[in-house]
């Protein structure tokens, strides 16, 4: 089967869980053999991943006839396309775009990131997206939200394929309720084009059901999974504190993600318990108020702020933790604690995140239970068999969610609407 | 004759409230009192008073031929006692009847048998007293929480002075076996062990209301058929199931309260008769010695205790509990020991199975907590104040063996004290007789001045 999907990031130039999570997908389908996936993205690096599925650049698309020779793309952008690609993409141009910005290659530049004029950058991609359908074959559409859902919609209306529209997260869960309509609009026109809608958690249905208007029947969850961790990350050994315990919470410090739960429960703690150090990893612009709110709980001596992490250091930091805490307020999945418990550390989350749908070695307390959290920490850190146990339990259910099964549930979806 | 057992457990734990980390040390009250009294409300209105109605009912109108055998844990006692009184008036009443037997198992429904020999002996003891003092019998045979059973276990009970127990008729013990014969213990060839046939029991307990089971429905009428093809040699069939079977877990509607009333008719029709457990072990003989040497249970597929002792949170939880079970037993505080009861219910650490897969609904379907993560962090924190507690009527700085020398050294001393006082008092006693007896000799003869000698005594 031949599938055409339109994301928005992907490794190793990510900006949020979107790409991590499209490119696990991706992986996890060609895991499980026959499928033949185009994957377009704005701006290629050259430096992506390319075994299991074919790249193209919506940067890289020509939209207005430009007469360029084989040696002057092979240098130009030889690094992320064949030159011939480009030439079957260039007899493709399906209207007069002369009025556009575009380069010399007769290409629109996108930043493939979140710039202010997201908004004129996803219709682009959706312009570029009708030369990209007419080009190549394929028996299905696939979107990966919102940003995407214009270009899902217009390759549908050219070629009559069926669309599949891939919810990673809604307006509702990044704004708390402040829906921007704009963006609920494109949302909302996504979804009622689309064949079929898969959501990462019954969480975020609920809301495509209820807040969307959607047909249930229409709407299915495909929980995601986590990719295995590698050989690099693996050998990380931190020096741990014997004296005090390490508890964590990492991500950014916004409303969302409900940080003064964290210091509220802190307090608590440490009301009791003294050999005891919190973290609070990350940045956001709740940063100060957080900083603030230690200090007025008179708990600044053992409340630590680490300001953002990348990479290998966010590896590190979880390996100097006892225990992570992810007290979202509102989550479609929330991947950060399938990491964490990947490297063996018991995990507290939230009930109102998408993960503890899945997960049933972590403790799963309401976001706002500040008394349950507490609690949940102090036992994991004073008690050795809850510890050992979430340790090891914990690891042993993460290492079974792959992504090759979340593939194999996307597969099925694609068989419904492709004979 | 062929004959049916009927046995039923009655069971409730003392359900903790949600206890957290920072009541440790302050708050000694660990119950959740509005829910206990919930739930065995609930259940004695639903299930065991109308069971005993029902019950009542069956032995009179089968003029005494129905005969029942009941194990109600001391915990569930005492909550029904306060409660529900008046289960227990309906209780003394069916065991006024004669047809009714008690059976003898661990005060606090505990798991001690397989850790603490010496508390297992204690609960035993004081369970049976309470029997005795509430029902007027002294339990003559064993059922262990659970119908936990293994060698060591059998030895322990016969020591005790018991002649029958109640266990299991786990499949991986019998093999080709049937449970419906009497067998012994093979370590103690005297205690004779009555095996539940879990197949037949299940069809009640479990299967009776649902409406996929081929077998449904089931009536009395069919039941007894299925003793009555049991080759003739088979003599006994073990049905034991707990006695909420009777109203709650098969409900009302259901027809279960008719399909018992209806038995004895038709077992009587069929030549089938009823028996208690002592009346079993000494009428029948036991066929075969039975050997096991891990400890079996009625739960779950495995029929093992892992639903209890199965993951390291309930081993620690275990464990912990049990390391203070020597300083509990020096304590003279009578609150400290009924907590010491009530945390050793199996209950608890039933709360903490984390068997999701196959078993897990069921064991969470009982459970007041939402995982068992939270039941495990909740004990754990009832425990951490308990040990406390304990740990404030000893110093912590003498060890147990000293403790107890010591112990022994007062207790012996106030023996001590008494055998003398004893002493004098006879002495005294005897003194006064003997003046008596001089002053009668005085009367008689002439007077001597002899009673001053005796002041030295």
């Amino acid at each position: 089967m031949k599938a055409l999907m339109f994301g928005w990031e992907f490794p190793p130039h990510i900006l949020g869980g979107l790409g991590t999570a499209s490119y696990g997908l991706t992986r996890g389908m060609a895991e499980c053999g026959d499928m033949d996936i185009t994957f377009v993205i704005p701006k290629p690096h050259g430096d992506e991943d390319k075994s299991f599925a074919h790249i193209v650049g919506a940067g890289n698309t020509p939209v207005v006839w430009k007469d360029v020779s084989w040696e002057y793309l092979e240098s130009r952008i030889g690094n992320v396309m064949n030159p011939q690609e480009y030439y079957d993409l260039r007899s493709h141009i399906y209207a007069d775009f002369r009025y556009l910005h575009t380069n010399d290659l007769g290409c629109i530049e996108f930043s493939g990131r979140y710039p202010d004029n997201l908004l004129e950058e996803i219709n682009n991609y959706s312009i570029v997206s009708g030369v990209i359908a007419r080009t190549y074959d394929f028996d299905i559409i696939h979107s990966h939200d919102w940003l995407t859902y214009p270009a899902g919609i217009h390759a549908k209306k050219v070629t009559g394929k069926p669309l599949v529209i891939h919810v990673h997260a809604t307006d509702f869960d990044r704004s708390r309720g402040n829906v921007n309509p704009t963006v609920y609009s494109i949302e909302k026109d996504g979804m009622d084009n689309a064949d079929h809608i898969i959501t990462v958690s019954n969480l975020t249905r609920k809301t495509v059901i209820e807040k969307y208007h959607i047909d249930p029947a229409k709407v299915t969850t495909v929980h995601n999974a986590v990719e295995p961790l590698s050989k690099e990350i693996q050998s990380i050994v931190m020096p741990r504190n014997t004296r005090d315990k390490v508890v964590t919470f990492l991500g950014r410090i916004t409303m969302q993600k409900g940080p003064e739960y964290f210091v509220e429960a802190a307090a608590e703690v440490l009301k009791k318990k003294n050999n005891v150090r919190f973290v609070m990893a990350g940045s956001g612009d709740m940063m100060n108020k957080m900083v603030t709110l230690a200090a007025r709980r008179n708990i600044s001596d053992r409340f630590h702020f680490t300001g953002f992490l990348k990479g290998k250091q966010v590896y590190e930091m979880l390996k100097a933790s006892d225990v992570y805490v992810m007290p979202s307020v509102s989550e479609p999945f929330g991947i950060s604690p399938l990491e964490a418990m990947q490297v063996g550390v018991p995990s507290i989350i939230s009930r109102q995140s998408g993960c503890a749908e899945i997960l049933s070695n972590a403790i799963k307390v309401d976001y706002w239970d500040i008394d349950a959290m507490a609690d949940a920490i102090y036992s994991i850190i004073t008690y050795p068999a809850m510890y050992r146990h979430l340790k090891e339990e914990g690891k042993k259910e993460v290492d079974e969610i792959k992504w090759k099964y979340a593939g194999q549930k996307v597969i099925d979806i694609y068989r419904r609407f492709v004979q | 004759m062929k004959t049916i057992c009927f046995y039923f457990q009655i069971h409730q734990p003392f359900r903790l409230k949600r206890y957290r980390f920072f009541d440790i040390g302050s708050d000694h009250y660990y119950y959740d009192d509005f829910n206990n009294e919930e739930i065995i409300h609930r259940i004695a209105q639903r299930s065991y008073i109308p069971a005993n109605q029902t019950l009542l009912e069956m032995i009179r109108n089968s003029d005494g031929k129905f005969k029942v055998a009941f194990s109600i844990s001391g915990v569930a006692l005492d909550q029904l006692e306060i409660y529900v009184p008046e289960f227990i008036d309906s209780m003394k009443e069916l065991a006024k009847t004669g047809c009714v037997e008690f059976l003898s198992e661990t005060y606090a429904h505990s798991l001690a048998s397989l850790i603490d020999p010496v508390e297992f002996q204690n609960q035993v003891k004081e369970h049976a007293d309470r029997i005795e003092m509430l029902f007027g019998q002294r339990p003559k045979v064993f059922r262990n929480t659970e119908l936990i059973y293994s060698d060591e276990i059998a030895s322990m009970v016969a020591a005790m002075g018991f002649q029958g127990m109640i266990t299991e008729g786990a499949k991986h013990i019998l093999g080709w076996k049937s449970p419906n014969y009497l067998y012994s213990a093979a370590t103690a060839p005297h205690l004779k062990l009555l095996l539940k046939n879990y197949k037949i029991s299940d069809d009640i307990a479990f299967r009776f209301s649902n409406y996929e089971w081929s077998e449904y429905p089931l009536t009395a009428d069919k039941f007894i058929g299925w003793i009555k093809s049991f080759p003739e040699s088979e003599q006994i069939v073990n049905l034991f199931m707990n006695y909420e079977t009777l109203g709650e877990l098969q409900p009302r509607e259901t027809g279960i309260f008719e399909f018992m009333k209806a038995l004895p008719r038709f077992a009587e029709e069929n030549g089938i008769g009823f028996i208690t457990p002592t009346e079993a072990i000494s009428r029948l003989k036991s066929v075969d010695k039975l050997y096991v040497p891990n400890v079996i249970s009625w739960a779950d597929e495995e029929r093992d205790t892992s639903a209890w002792l199965g993951n390291i949170l309930q081993d620690e939880a275990f464990e912990k509990l049990y390391s203070i079970g020597e300083r509990v037993r020096l304590c003279e505080d009578r609150r400290i020991k009924q907590d010491w009861k009530y945390l050793q219910t199996s209950d608890h650490f039933y709360y903490m199975c984390t068997k999701h897969l196959s078993d897990g609904a069921v064991h969470s379907h009982y459970s007041p907590y939402d995982s068992p993560y939270e039941a495990f962090t909740n004990y754990m924190n009832v425990l951490s104040d308990f040990i406390v507690r304990v740990e404030a009527q000893y110093p912590l700085s003498i060890e147990n063996e000293e403790l107890n020398s010591l112990i022994t050294t007062i207790k012996n001393q106030s023996s001590e004290i008494e055998a003398l006082q004893k002493q004098l008092k006879s002495a005294k006693a005897e003194k006064k007789a003997k003046t008596e007896k001089a002053k009668l000799a005085a009367k008689s003869a002439e007077p001597k001045k002899e009673p001053k000698k005796k002041n030295k005594a």
